[in-house]
């Protein structure tokens, strides 16, 4: 039970359950569509940014436990911060996640991201828990053409 | 042997079965011994793939080991014994389907590459724009892709028979599609994502009465439904070594003599060839006709062997024991709050399809996992099902006879434990 409680802890299960900033953004000035062709899951990330900053960031769509909460928590982390400090954030995330050398749960310039470090001990989930983000990097190059995480 | 009477009339013969001892055939596949995340392995994800008894892991190893060499053409000892083992591995396989010949009896890659041979050789000779393909809404992917190939080469139009909210194949909507311009119909035995078996000698007559001919999909019948393509009168079959409890890499695609003999080569090189010379080849005689260059020897074999052990238990008794637990395990899962199983055909085989309420099938398959149970979760290569019943994916237990009442009640217990995490 210990590893799957590290996997959905409360915290996870809460923005699952809950997810935060779950809506159309009607003033987005960039979009994107992710999709899991694994699991058919499907994610929509709606931006808005003046002068390279995040003013305003949601999504929608369906998808499994880990996917929903990692596109939540994502939405609440990226409010206010440039371009450049997302996808940098996105990349420490990418490396909890996958358990590259040197991250740790304790990774604190992830912040609340770093209860999904779970995901480590499931490969196959990490598709799941970087969807969001590889949508929201489309969104910010305007990528037409949905992503795939296949 | 007993004549009983089946639903449409005809008479057929039933043997009278013995019960299978599901604690004896354990024995037979080593895999199922294991511990997985420390718990006993459960496996139900038998429609992905099966696990393979000893007879087929030791017939592949003694090929190996004691007589590997190339068929049909060494002079040699080892080639003989290795030509004479993969032959009679078609024979068997030939009357594993009641087929009339072996010369019908195409050794393929798996019932994937049986449907593209089917529609790239057929197909590209027969099949003109216009013209139309027949499916049914719950076929796999490889029974919609290789189709939708020819309709872009030749022009041809795909045209899909619907089923109802059971998943239950609509015999009078398919009809309704076969037409002057029907080349051919292509339907699943029994499909993989909702456990339908379907009406296939309707299916087939009905075609047949315009004088269409019809391919089986029977990769998910092969391992649960004794199989007769001369009473079926199907035109082609194809199914896979691998669901069957035979390796991956081998499969077969039957097809009558007469359509065969007709149809081009699918792949040229060699073993399929007579004579060869830059003016003019001349090609093979039926099985080798369509089957270039070395084939998987060992696979064919092993796939022999996956037969013997199937008959030697009984696709009677196979089918028999697999009912009752699919009864079990139907009733069991429909107890949990909240379950909604998608396929509820009055006529099922071995797959229990499901979705739980407000919880994504992906995390259903991650705590299960850790229970040691192994399902799939996903969409089975049927996005079309999918869509049919809105859902976006699906978690799927599918059974095989070595399967006990005792895993499902396992599965049970482990599908409450992931209402009480994430419920």
């Amino acid at each position: 039970m210990s590893d799957l409680n590290d996997l959905y802890r409360e915290v996870i299960l809460d923005h699952s359950k809950k997810p935060r900033n779950f809506r159309k953004l009607e003033n987005a000035n960039h979009q994107a569509v992710g999709h899991n062709p694994l699991c058919g899951d499907r994610v929509v990330v709606y931006l808005q940014v003046e002068n390279d900053v995040i003013k305003d960031i949601s999504f929608q769509g369906a998808g499994c436990a880990i996917s929903t909460a990692s596109a939540s928590m994502m939405t609440e982390s990226l409010k206010g911060k440039s371009a450049a400090e997302a996808e940098a954030l996105f990349e420490r995330f990418h490396d909890l996640v996958t358990g590259q050398p040197g991250t740790t749960s304790e990774a604190p310039s992830l912040g609340k991201l770093s209860i999904f470090a779970g995901v480590q001990k499931y490969p196959v989930r990490v598709k799941c828990a970087t969807l969001s983000w590889h949508t929201l990097r489309a969104a910010l190059e305007n990528k037409e053409e949905a992503v795939s995480t296949e | 042997m007993v004549a009983t009477i089946d639903k449409l009339g005809l008479a057929t013969q039933q043997t009278i079965q013995t019960p299978l001892n599901v604690w004896r055939v354990r024995e037979d596949f080593p895999i199922l011994k294991q511990k997985v995340h420390g718990k006993p392995l459960v496996y139900l994800d038998n429609a992905a793939t099966s696990q393979k008894p000893l007879a087929v892991l030791d017939a592949i190893e003694r090929y190996y080991r004691m007589e590997n060499s190339n068929v049909h053409r060494g002079v040699h000892y080892l080639s003989e014994q290795a030509t004479k083992d993969y032959e009679e591995a078609r024979v068997k396989a030939q009357r594993f389907i009641n087929a009339a010949s072996e010369r019908e009896i195409i050794y393929v890659r798996g019932t994937t590459e049986a449907i593209n041979l089917v529609a790239q050789s057929y197909g590209r000779a027969h099949v003109r724009a216009g013209d139309e393909i027949v499916i049914s809404a719950m076929e796999h992917h490889s029974n919609i892709v290789p189709w939708q190939l020819l309709c872009e080469q030749t022009g041809a139009v795909l045209r899909v028979a619907p089923i109802n909210d059971d998943g239950e194949f609509l015999l009078d909507e398919y009809e309704k599609l076969l037409g002057p311009r029907t080349r051919l119909v292509s339907v699943v035995h029994l499909s993989n994502a909702l456990g339908t078996i379907n009406p296939i000698r309707h299916i087939i007559e009905l075609a047949h009465r315009r004088n269409i001919p019809v391919l089986v999909d029977g990769a998910q019948a092969a391992p649960h439904l004794k199989i007769d393509v001369q009473a079926l009168d199907c035109d082609f079959y194809a199914f896979s070594g691998h669901k069957m409890f035979g390796p991956t890499g081998i499969g077969i695609l039957y097809g009558k003599a007469e359509l065969l003999d007709a149809m081009p080569p699918y792949q040229g090189g060699g073993d399929m060839i007579s004579s060869v010379t830059f003016e003019k080849t001349t090609y093979n005689k039926l099985p080798h006709k369509f089957e270039a260059g070395t084939p998987d020897i060992a696979g064919a074999i092993g796939l022999g062997a996956a037969v013997d052990y199937l008959n030697e238990i009984g696709l009677d008794t196979i089918a028999a024991y697999e009912q009752e637990l699919l009864s079990y395990a139907t009733e069991a899962v429909s107890k949990i709050p909240g379950l909604r199983l998608i396929g509820t055909a009055s006529e099922k085989a071995s797959v229990l399809s499901f979705v739980l309420d407000g919880i994504h099938p992906h995390d259903i398959g991650t705590i299960l996992d850790h229970d040691g149970i192994a399902i799939r979760t996903g969409h089975h290569c049927a996005q079309p099902v999918m869509q049919r019943f809105g859902v976006p994916a699906t978690a799927r237990a599918s059974l095989a006879f070595y399967n006990t009442k005792e895993e499902i009640d396992t599965l049970v217990a482990g599908l409450h434990k992931v209402t009480e995490v994430l419920g």
